[in-house]
Parts: C-alpha cells; structure tokens; sequence
C-alpha cells in the first residue's frame, strides 16, 4: 500500500477544541513545556553573552566589528581578487579568505562527484580488476584521516625540484616546488565578448533543447540538438573574437630571480588541499553512488536489456535517473563534507577564510567576533547548498501521478 | 497561531526570570591579587610556553622544559609561591596564546611574544618586562647566494601567521617597493620544513629564533645563512592580563632582582653568602632588611628564592642562549653596554 497523499490527511483533520487552562488538556502541557524550554535556552544565550561582554569590558578588551574597517597590513599569499596590504581593510582580506574556500570548496565539489561517481560505477563493474581496484581505493582512502592526507601529498609536492631544475613540458608548463606554472592568455575585451556570446549560446541552447523535448514528446520525433549547439556556442563566439582582431597573445611563465614571474599558477598549496579533498570524499561519493545503482529493482536493467538497449545506455537513461533519488540526500552531505573539511586548509598554509580569519583575530585580538565571522561564513555557505540540493531533489523526486 | 504570541511573551519572561538570578554573580576580585590568589589555592603557577623553540622552552632529554621563556616562568614562580617546581606549562601557539592568557587557562605568557602598542592596546593584556630584545631576520640557504634582503625582491617566504613578524616583512617590502610571496603556515614544524624543503626561499622571524632553530640543523647548519639585515625591534617579553597590577608588579620586580643580583655579581651558587653581606641594597634584595617582598605581597625573600631557583639574568642567558652561539650584545645588562636596567629596589 502507497502512502496516502498529504493534502488528504490536512483535509481530514480533527475538529477544533478549545484550549483549557488545565494540566489535563495535552496542548496547554505541551504550550507550558514549549515555554519552559524556550525560557531555559534563552536564559542561558542570554547569560553567555552577558558573561562575555561583563568580562571583555572588564579587561579592557577591544569588542565589535569596527576592525573590518582597519586597513589589514597582513600578507596574503594568493588571491583571486587584487589586494594590497598597504591600503585594504581586513574586510577586503576575510573576503579573499571567502573567495578562496569558494575556490577550492566549488572545484572540489564537481571533481570528487566527477571522480566518485567514475568510482561507484567502477565498483560494479564486471571486470574483476577493475571492481578489485576501485573498491581497494574506496576501502584505503575512507580509513586514513584527511589530515593525514593533506600533509601527505603537501609533503609529497615539496619533494618536487627546486624552480631552476623544474620539469617542464617544452617553455611553457613548469612543475616545481613552487607550483605549476602555465602560460596565462594576455585578457582583452575580444574574449570578454567571446565569453559573453558563449554564455548567452549556452541558454540558447538550452532553451532549444526544452523545445525539442516538448516536440518529441508531442511528436515522437526529436529535432537534432548539435547543429544548433555548435552554431550557438563555438561559431557565434569565434566570430565575435576573429572580428575584434582575434588576439592571441600569451604570457609564458619565465624564470627571473627566485621565481617563475608572469602565467598562471596553481600553488602547492592549493593543489595539495584540491587533491586531498577530492580523492577523500570521492571515496564516499563512490560508495553513495554504487549503493544509488544497486538500490535500482535488477528488473530494470533486464527489462532495458530485452528491449535491446546497450549497458551504457541502459546506465544513463535507466539506472542513473532513477538512482539519483536514493544518491542525493547523502550527497548533499557528502558536499557540506567536503566545504568544511576544507577549513583543515590551515594546516598545510593554503589561505581560506579560517586562516586569514585567525591572523585577523590574532593581530586585533578580537577572538569572539573572528570566530563568529568563521561561523557565519560556514552557515552561509552550507545553508546554500543544502538549500539547492534540496531544491533538486524535490525536483527529481518521484511525483505522483 | 493563536497561542504563538503569547507563548513568546511567556518564554521572554521566563528568560528574563532565569536570567535575573545568574546576573547577580559580579566577577569576583580576591583580595590584592586575583592571579596570585588563585595559584596559591592551586599551589600551581600556569605559564603559557611554546614548548617549540630551541633556547626559548623546547623539552630535553628528560623531559624538563628548557629554554630562556621556560626559566623566566620558573622564576616569576618562585617568587609567587617561593618554589619554582610549582609550576605547569602549558604550551600555545602564536595564533591562541592570547586567548589563553585573556580567559585565565594561563596565569601569565612567556612566548617570545614582542611587545606593541595595538596588542598592549587591544588585547586587554600589558607587559611586564621584556625578556629578550630581539629583531625581524631572515634564514636563507646558502646555496641561493643570497647576501641581503635587498636581493629578495620576489621571493618566497615562509612566516607564521598571527605574528609580528608577517606585519614587519610587509612593511618592510612596501618601504622598499618589493613583492614577496608569503606562504604562510601556523604548525611550526610545518613552515621550519617548508623551507628546508625549498618551498621557500627564506624562513623569517625572530633572529633568536632562526639562530637556535639553524643551530638544531646540527650538521647541516653551516648551508643555511642569517642575513645581516634585522628590519625590525621586536622586544619579546612576558605577559599578564590587565586589571591585577598586584599580579603586574611581581612580574616585572622579579626581573629587577636577577638584574640588580647581575650588577651585584649574586648567582645561584654564591647567594648564600651574600645572606650577611653589609651591602643594605643587597640586603634589601635579599630580604635581609627592609620589606620589599612584603610591599609585593609576597615573601620577604622572594628575590633570594629566584636568584636560588634560576640564578641572576646573566645566568639565564648563559644557560639557555649561549649554547646556541648567539652573542649577549644589547641583552647585557646597562653596566656592561645593555638595555637591561633595573629601577632601585628600596
């Protein structure tokens, strides 16, 4: 038997009595509880803040957030924002600190579900190798702690050689201690442009696919997608970047002093963090995602298989779409994981917003306001995605008909 | 919803109620000095270390923690509660050693911590005297031929976060119009390898620090250089919370008495003798005559138990700094060319 539909049971609800004022009545004990608990954890809120603001003005400790206002003075290793000690305020440096948790928590996010999934599927897979290996990895990297991890491959990439022997791949890509070091396009309104046309062909596109799902469902025939896509998001683009001069210019990283200067860079810090975010929760991703297949009815594979469809189509139109709804509740999990485990950035000297708010709280001595900026921080940060997986499995979730 | 209001109206009051009775609890000031007070009760000092560094408080062989800052808790000890043993270490980091000290964990910060304006200001923590006069150097290897800072526009540099010394580099380098690349690593062990790793081109903090931390390398300490440049003071002292000035006082006056036991030429081993010394700033010191212990709150021969526990500053120097092959130079006291002077104690 199915469960029976909400809005029935709302409609079905029992007559209103009124609220007695007597211990006997169930909802006048439970509104005398819901008081009593309600008044004990405001009493205490209310007791802690008043104990900590009695004792921060008792020593004559500096209170409140005028120190995001300060100018920082504090270096910042790497930024996705300019900043300059001299002049920005350790508002400016707790939003480089945000930035840079987004930086590493929102790759991190995609590459451990690219790679946990790969894994999850591998697990299953009838090749005995393969399922051995994959499921030795999900067994190795789930039981060794992520700080141990972090350290590891941090330590490994500093066994790289120094800037002057680095390898490299011909003048152009350089791996040493220091980082790897690519060769950066020199940025000029024509890729702007580009860039927009791609983003403005991407909802195109999109746009074109809905109507041709509308139209298949209506027709049963589907109006081809990759005409429109390449059209959309590579010839448009292309055109607009050749018309504006087409510029091509490249900065390669050179060896000048201590270091490379120019291109880009992706430090060992941060790659080291990456890497051990990533192979870590794909580890758990791996097992989420073969539970997700397995929890799909073998009915359904065999069923696909008789009406001829491939295994690798039978995984992505049947299986996975199905499996999605067991597979994103953890997931959701798996992802705040992975946001707040990247706070162990400390350890390894990568600047998330929990480093950069530690030197700002060591250097004002504003310890209780840091904290709460940390805090406040992770509670934005996880609310979202809670909120927009949640919003995506409601989405997916099977609707009645 | 209709009961929703009133019920929040009832838990406001009910909060407010309960609040009420915690409230009453002022905090509570013992009678000269709450710090003392509360190490007596304890029969225990608490002084915050780092637990970490060579020369400063690094734990030997057996154990015993060593070092300039560990000698300077055990005599501020002895002359609390006129034992230096009756103390507890407690290691932090240069990111919690103020929390440690502002919530009481520990009773007073002996951490290579350099005294500042903004943190003196701020932190609702004063300093009581400083212990070593130190300055910003920087560490490089030897074999990047480097002679100055001045050459190391561009460079990497490995620092502690949440210290003096990020702030000196920067200032520093925009003085100078330079750029540097800070990597920044709050483990101690951590940055000390990321440079010797070569993530780094140079290690900076506290000369002292990287002349004990190049000693430690033991074999290997002749590839690494200290650069001539110290770019800035950096005068590390010992810390105690503001509000207990009883507490303040003895701090400070303990370092009068191994300074004025330097000048007089007391130590640890002679002490005794000088117990009938016709000398009265000696027998003021020694709490022969006079009641300057008294005046502190303390033991009438409170100086006699330092000098006994650690000896006079000199001493200190020598057992914990010597060894590391750095010279006394501005750390000797004012009779011999330093910046060690203590007010009379009479």
């Amino acid at each position: 038997m199915s469960a029976p539909d909400p809005r029935l049971i709302r409609a079905r609800k029992a007559p209103k009595r009124p609220l007695r004022l007597s211990w006997a009545d169930p909802r006048f004990r439970a509104v005398i509880w819901q008081v009593i608990i309600i008044g004990i954890v405001l009493a205490i809120g209310w007791y802690l803040v008043a104990n900590t603001n009695r004792n921060l003005s008792a020593r004559r400790i500096a209170t409140g957030f005028g120190f995001l206002e300060r100018v920082a003075g504090i270096p910042i290793g790497e930024s996705l924002i300019s900043y300059n000690p001299a002049e920005d305020t350790y508002g400016r440096a707790l939003w480089i600190g945000v930035l840079n948790t987004f930086k590493v928590a929102g790759i991190g996010v995609i590459l451990a579900t690219l790679l946990g999934t790969v894994i999850g599927i591998g697990r299953l897979s009838s090749n005995w190798l393969l399922a051995k290996l994959t499921a030795f990895y999900v067994e190795t990297i789930r039981d060794i702690p992520l700080l141990l991890q972090l350290l590891f491959w941090y330590t490994l990439l500093q066994g790289l050689p120094a800037p002057r022997q680095a390898w490299h791949i011909g003048d152009a890509v350089f791996l040493s201690n220091r980082g790897i070091k690519i060769p950066s396009l020199i940025w000029e309104p024509a890729h702007s442009w580009a860039f927009v046309m791609l983003l403005i062909g991407a909802v195109g596109t999109w746009v074109w696919n809905r109507r041709a799902r509308a139209q298949q469902e209506a027709t049963g025939l589907r109006p081809r997608l990759w005409p429109v896509a390449l059209a959309l998001m590579v010839i448009v683009p292309g055109v607009v970047w050749a018309a504006m001069g087409a510029p091509t210019g490249i900065e390669r990283p050179v060896l000048r002093g201590f270091n490379f200067q120019g291109g880009g860079t992706v430090s060992p810090e941060y790659f080291a963090l990456l890497m051990g975010l990533v192979l870590y929760t794909a580890g758990y991703i791996a097992e989420i995602v073969r539970s997700g297949i397995q929890a799909i009815a073998i009915g359904q594979w065999e069923a696909a298989g008789a009406l001829g469809l491939r295994r690798s189509a039978i995984l992505r139109h049947i299986v996975l779409p199905q499996a999605l709804r067991v597979i994103i509740p953890p997931m959701t999990s798996q992802y705040l994981n992975l946001t707040k485990n990247s706070s162990l950035a400390v350890a390894i000297g990568y600047q998330d917003v929990v480093s950069i708010a530690n030197t700002t709280l060591n250097q004002t001595g504003q310890a209780v306001e840091g904290i709460a900026v940390i805090m406040a921080v992770y509670l934005t940060i996880s609310l979202a995605i809670s909120l927009s997986m949640n919003w995506y499995n409601a989405r997916i979730a099977l609707v009645g008909r | 919803m209709v009961r929703f209001w009133p019920m929040c109206a009832t838990a406001v009051v009910a909060g407010l109620l309960l609040g009420g009775l915690t409230s009453g609890q002022a905090l509570a000031d013992g009678s000269g000095s709450a710090t003392l007070d509360a190490a007596r009760a304890r029969g225990q000092v608490v002084c915050g270390i780092s637990g970490q560094v060579a020369g400063f408080s690094l734990p030997d062989s057996q154990g015993v923690m060593r070092g300039l800052d560990a000698d300077t808790c055990r005599a501020i000890t002895a002359a609390a509660l006129g034992d230096a043993n009756k103390l507890k270490f407690v290691p932090t980091t240069a990111q919690n050693r103020f929390t440690a000290l502002q919530s009481g964990e520990v009773d007073l910060l002996s951490r290579s911590t350099t005294w500042t304006l903004s943190r003196e200001g701020n932190l609702g923590l004063m300093f009581a005297w400083v212990n070593y006069y130190d300055g910003t150097g920087f560490l490089v290897k030897k074999a990047s031929g480097v002679k100055s800072v001045k050459e190391m526009d561009g460079a990497s540099i490995c620092v502690q976060p949440g210290t003096s010394t990020e702030l000196a580099i920067t200032d520093y380098y925009r003085l100078n119009k330079m750029k540097f690349t800070p990597i920044l690593i709050q483990e101690l062990a951590e940055v000390q390898g990321a440079f010797l790793s070569g993530r780094c081109d140079a290690y900076s903090t506290d000369a002292s620090a990287l002349a004990t931390f190049r000693f430690s390398q033991g074999a290997k300490a002749d590839d690494l250089i200290l650069l001539p440049d110290i770019i800035s003071k950096e005068p590390l002292g010992v810390m105690v919370r503001k509000g207990d000035d009883k507490w303040f006082d003895i701090a400070r006056w303990t370092f009068a008495a191994m300074i004025v036991a330097e000048e007089k030429g007391i130590t640890q081993e002679n002490v005794d003798t000088f117990l009938t010394s016709t000398d009265p700033d000696i027998r003021r010191l020694l709490g022969v005559e006079g009641e300057m212990g008294k005046a502190l709150g303390l033991d009438p021969k409170f100086a006699y138990n330092v000098i006994k526990a650690v000896g006079n500053l000199g001493e200190m120097w020598d057992r914990n700094i010597t060894p590391m092959g750095v010279p006394r130079g501005i750390n000797n006291i004012w009779t011999k060319g330093g910046l060690q002077y203590a007010p009379p104690m009479r």
